[in-house]
């Protein structure tokens, strides 16, 4: 691997790991509300 | 490239090439008649709930164009429409496409039944392999009416968002299923005359390619008598109000008068085919202003 694609590689780590990230946190707290509105339902 | 180097395929996939995958402007159609099969219905479920649904149906959506791209990754190269696609434009493994889409369907259809109810997350998974196995595999290399059996995957996003909310089928919803279904063939029809060549081709049969322009002109024409009667039926049936009766009338009308001048087009160059060009912006327009009006009158009454 040269260096020029060694930096592609990682920028698009960091990349995807950033998202995966927000995601992941956004799947959370939509999980905090499913529930809580599950519980309003009496489910 | 030299030895050293590696191809662009063996990186990770970029995240914008990851969300190219799941045709976002597809998907915008999709989530604007699952929300308003959603609104219209008689039960409002709780706002998260709702949101989820909307949410699962764009994820499921989004599945069905990243399976859609990697099976047809050949045939989209041989199109120019489609050549920089993320796959034929060589920047993504085939193998991480089919794992992402397969990644995105199980996730949604398991959020949607766990979320909403599991009716509404089988009629997901039917429609996600409705999409990808009867249309993309079975209908579209084979048949000329590929797009007329394979529209019913486009169609389920309001009898979904129906069936999230309520937890059970109604007319209306296949009603709206309906108008989708019939909306589907002039929709693409008139898409498929100006880009006949790009299907061509890549040996689609597309009705212009197999039966010629002038026969599916007269397809276009016919399909929209059809298309016309299921968007006005839910006002006489006493389903809506007159606000949509009217709304579905005028919009109908219009409708069926664009495609007039495209019966009378006698053209084969996609330079001269204005009318086919308006009658697919206009499709597009049409389906939107007509489910507006399905939640205007159902909000407004």
């Amino acid at each position: 691997m040269t260096e020029p694609e060694i930096e592609v590689l990682r920028r698009r780590q960091r990349e995807r790991a950033r998202i995966m990230a927000l995601l992941l946190g956004a799947f959370v707290v939509l999980l905090f509300f499913i529930t809580i509105a599950k519980i309003g339902l009496n489910w | 490239m030299s030895s050293a180097s590696i191809s662009e395929t063996a990186l990770p996939a970029d995240w914008r090439d990851l969300l190219a995958l799941t045709k976002p402007r597809v998907m915008s159609l999709v989530v604007f008649t699952a929300l308003c099969g959603l609104l219209v219905a008689p039960v409002m479920p709780p706002l998260a709930l709702g949101l989820t649904a909307i949410l699962c149906i764009a994820i499921g959506a989004g599945a069905c164009g990243a399976l859609n791209q990697w099976y047809e990754a050949d045939i989209d190269s041989r199109m120019r429409r489609t050549a920089n696609r993320p796959l034929p434009g060589g920047r993504m493994d085939r193998a991480a496409a089919l794992q992402f889409g397969v990644g995105l369907a199980v996730f949604s259809v398991l959020l949607m039944g766990l979320a909403t109810n599991w009716l509404a997350g089988v009629l997901l998974a039917v429609s996600i392999l409705f999409y990808v196995l009867i249309y993309t595999v079975w209908l579209k290399p084979r048949t000329a009416q590929n797009i007329v059996i394979g529209g019913a995957a486009g169609a389920f996003p309001p009898l979904i968002g129906w069936v999230a909310a309520t937890g059970e089928m109604a007319v209306l919803p296949w009603l709206l299923f309906a108008i989708i279904f019939l909306w589907t063939p002039p929709h693409f029809w008139a898409l498929s005359l100006f880009v006949r060549s790009d299907y061509a081709n890549a040996g689609i049969p597309m009705l212009p390619v197999v039966a010629g322009v002038q026969t599916t002109r007269r397809q276009v024409f016919l399909y929209s008598m059809p298309m016309a009667a299921a968007a006005i039926a839910p006002w006489p049936l006493g389903l809506t109000g007159s606000l949509y009766g009217i709304a579905a009338s005028l919009l109908s009308l219009i409708f069926v008068a664009l495609t007039l001048p495209v019966l009378a087009n006698r053209a084969t160059e996609p330079k001269a085919m204005a009318p086919e060009k308006r009658l697919f912006g206009f499709s597009v327009f049409y389906l939107f202003a007509l489910f507006t009006a399905l939640v205007a009158d159902r909000w407004l009454a």
